[in-house]
């Protein structure tokens, strides 16, 4: 592959500032800074000047339960003070955000940079996934860790070497593919040394990823044990893969094949079953991707009754329908290919209302980018397309546009849902999600009375198209600012590959509250054993 | 083959309450095929019957009428019919006259958890017929997953009925041969319903694999799919848990399969049947969230139809929790019966429609059957019974509490079993040409159950002490008065096969459905690459 990044990207170490011009191939070896991996200890010396201390002057500071017009003050990569009229000496860097909206950075909870699927790998690896993500106002994402042989130990090896170039800060979910005493081991090793908080479960990819009930059972009790959130990719696999042999047989090979073979139904039904399973076992459950409004009832009918489930809608879900997969240019309508696919007209809409009133809890983007030649894979037939949209870029402007500016939701909801619920959820608030005195320093301007524009041509990852190709709305990320720095102004771009830091994510987080008190009472509300003289007949 | 028994003409077995039914008491040749009975019956008994100035109750419509019976078959059914000397008039004034009841879920002479129930053809069809109930359907379950040696097994095993009985089959493995001979099955042997379990894992369960290709072959042939539907995995799962608990008593078989896993699996079968576009059967609901599932795919459109059973409707969990391992453990059947509050639920659906008949899932077993598990519930044979008592407790439940109409009783308790399994109007009506399997119930009447009166073979009845209102007086089967003054007149043999063909109303219309899905999809699209 060759690599490009789409506009101007600057790297820069210590005092030396390389800026790269448009269409600069990114060198993999650009690796200044050695990537931290445990908590706040970067080994990466830092610019005084852009990093240190900063003020942000008069913008409305935004958190999910407040807003309010006040400064922002700080230093050493922390935020030390919110505050009206904080004063401060010449050596920091004053950001006028009068009129704008200062909110935590982004932090998307469903990517997948650098990841190894269906015989390529996705074109963004952490450092350009990353850079994209920091143009879009996303400060951290959460990237899947996918077992190598099933081993996790060895795919927790490989994502830590890839994540090695990160130029913002992450963390990993973790997949798992199988089931023996060895990953029922690591898992507990993953969660107590490594970091890890959440185990995904594909109910989909028969032959691949994808796991039976009996697996899912095994993992859902060591996920309660461990205090780790389960997560599913809810689609019946089994099903899928017959729909396939339907669309085959029917001489459907083009990429609306992938939707057709794939319907809502399948995606309600994974749903429903790993909602009810998850809640046999009273653990936690997490719902990658809602892409329907099957799986969405499902989640509401479970919420209901008082079961702890999340909603993750992605932002390619809520803003597009399938109707460019009929597209008869291929290159277009394979770009849209992801799975769960995207649903008829009608179903982003009922998602988009789902978000607004809590029944959905947070929005991802599952980015898991591929180019045109790379979708080509699949030109004679749609099962060879590899299946993924890109989003880490253009979340946060689209959630802005479409749910804000729409009038469907505050301005604190969107933090809610686009930082704050995140990093609760993922048990790392008030580090992360908030602007708050002590919480990292990840933070954006938003300026409501400017626009965005999406294109292929001028976006930050390294793909050559884009399924939000031509699309604009109000409000931009105009600053951000990532661990204390400022990474993102004036439409440039300046990061570092290396600076971005793995986040360790403790066990145990709210979802898991009482839940010792659940089991307590559902052991007396048993009544058993009941005491019995054995009969003699 | 059934067919090997001799008939003597004019002898008929009486059989009074109490009497061990002889297993070498067989008189009848059994017909195998549908309408000619090779057993001739006494005339005084069967050929000509009149019953008269009865209420007589068809699913759609009721109307005071005689009805006249000759050969097994109804002859005429109107006002102030005249016969002849020779003819037996049965007096029905102030009296139902109705369709003999259809149980659509039956276990007769079944080998299962390492014991057979207690209840072979004979004896189960005896009870049957002693509740009103004149035809009943039977699960075969295929031996080593072979569909002919399973047929084969209950061709045999049915040699001795003593009514008309039909076959469902079971799927418990999937390879080139089970699907030909699904084929075979539908197209040869009468057959036109296959039962998917998704519980009973280890033994009967399968896969959604499986079940995809189960349907696939259902809708090709005609064929109604039919689940038990529970979650085979997660019920080991909470097996585990409860021994794992020391909860090893009958109260752990309901802890371990709750509720939320049948509403699971019936919803995956739901799905996946919409997917595949066949219509679904799912027997014996047991709990709201199956029923509510149901619901939901119905007013969606889909083709399914949910049968309660009548230990799910009127009993609850409780006597799980005896004490006493002997009542606690007549109680264990999967899915389990519900806490209360289910039944009720059930009820309400069954009498709107969302729920549309009633089965029984009898399977009987005897208090020394069911000790095999008293250290360990997992060992407890599975299975109440129901098939007796069916009718009586639907219409005190159901009718005399004012739920429904009697001619809805006659449409859930026979005439929609009939259309469901395609042999409507031959059973499930009271009109001329229609085999003549009646009922007269007087409703002023009571009955009450006990496992001391009941015809079972079983010590044991679930409904134990159970009374009501509204009694079947007299049963007429296949032109035969073989329920009258509490007595039984019944001759093993006497019982014939009845062939279900494919293609039953469930299917009308599938066809255009079809193309309509296929115009929709507006693929392949045309590209150039």
């Amino acid at each position: 592959m060759g690599p490009t990044l789409i506009t101007q990207i600057i790297i820069y170490f210590t005092s030396f500032v390389v800026q790269l011009s448009i269409f600069s191939p990114v060198s993999v070896s650009s690796q200044f800074c050695e990537a931290g991996i445990g908590y706040g200890d970067s080994e990466c010396g830092v610019l005084s000047s852009s990093m240190s201390k900063i003020l942000i002057k008069g913008g409305t500071v935004v958190n999910a339960h407040h807003q309010e017009i006040a400064d922002v003050y700080v230093q050493d990569g922390i935020i030390v003070a919110v505050k009206p009229n904080i004063k401060v000496d010449d050596d920091v860097i004053v950001l006028d955000a009068t009129g704008k909206f200062v909110m935590p950075g982004g932090i998307d909870p469903h990517t997948h940079l650098a990841f190894d699927f269906m015989s390529t790998q996705t074109v963004d690896d952490f450092f350009s996934g990353q850079a994209a993500a920091l143009a879009g106002g996303t400060t951290m994402h959460i990237d899947f860790v996918i077992p190598v042989n099933g081993s996790l130990s060895a795919g927790y090896e490989a994502y830590t070497e890839k994540a090695k170039n990160a130029c913002m800060d992450y963390g990993f979910h973790m997949a798992i593919t199988k089931w023996d005493e060895i990953v029922s081991r690591e898992m507990e090793i993953m969660v107590k040394e490594k970091g890890i908080n959440s185990f995904k479960f594909f109910l989909a990819y028969k032959g691949s990823l994808m796991i039976n009930d009996e697996l899912l059972l095994e993992g859902f009790k060591k996920c309660k044990s461990l205090g780790a959130l389960a997560m599913v990719h809810a689609e019946n696999g089994d099903a899928v893969f017959e729909g396939q042999k339907r669309m085959i047989e029917l001489g459907i090979t083009g990429p609306e094949g992938h939707a057709l073979s794939r319907p809502a139904v399948l995606e309600g039904e994974a749903t429903g079953r790993a909602i009810r399973l998850a809640g046999f076992v009273n653990t936690p459950l997490y719902v990658v991707h809602v892409m329907s409004i099957d799986a969405m009832e499902e989640i509401a009918k479970a919420r209901k009754s008082g079961q702890r489930v999340v909603g993750e809608p992605v932002v390619s879900g809520l803003l597009l329908d399938d109707s460019g997969l009929w597209d008869p240019d291929f290159t277009t309508a394979a770009k849209f290919v992801m799975s769960p696919p995207l649903r008829p007209s009608g179903h982003g809409k009922a998602l988009q209302a789902a978000l607004s009133t809590g029944v959905l809890q947070l929005v991802g983007t599952d980015h898991c980018r591929f180019n045109s030649t790379q979708k080509a894979l699949g030109i004679d037939d749609f099962r060879k397309i590899p299946n993924g949209v890109n989003g880490i870029e253009e979340r946060m402007h689209l959630l802005w546009d479409t749910m804000v500016e729409s009038g469907q939701i505050s301005v604190t909801d969107y933090v809610r849902l686009t930082s704050t619920e995140c990093a609760r959820i993922f048990n790392i608030y008030p580090r992360k999600g908030a602007i708050l005195a002590g919480s990292d320093a990840d933070i954006i301007i938003l300026n409501p009375n400017s626009s965005f524009e999406i294109s292929a041509s001028s976006d930050h990852s390294r793909s050559d198209t884009n399924v939000f190709e031509g699309r604009g709305g109000k409000g931009k990320v105009e600053v951000t600012i990532a661990g204390g720095r400022v990474v993102w102004e004036n439409g440039d771009l300046t990061v570092a590959p290396g600076s971005g830091k793995y986040i360790d994510m403790p066990p145990f987080s709210y979802l898991f509250n009482g839940i010792d008190k659940e089991y307590a009472k559902y052991l007396s509300s048993l009544q058993a054993p009941v005491k019995r003289f054995k009969a003699t007949t």
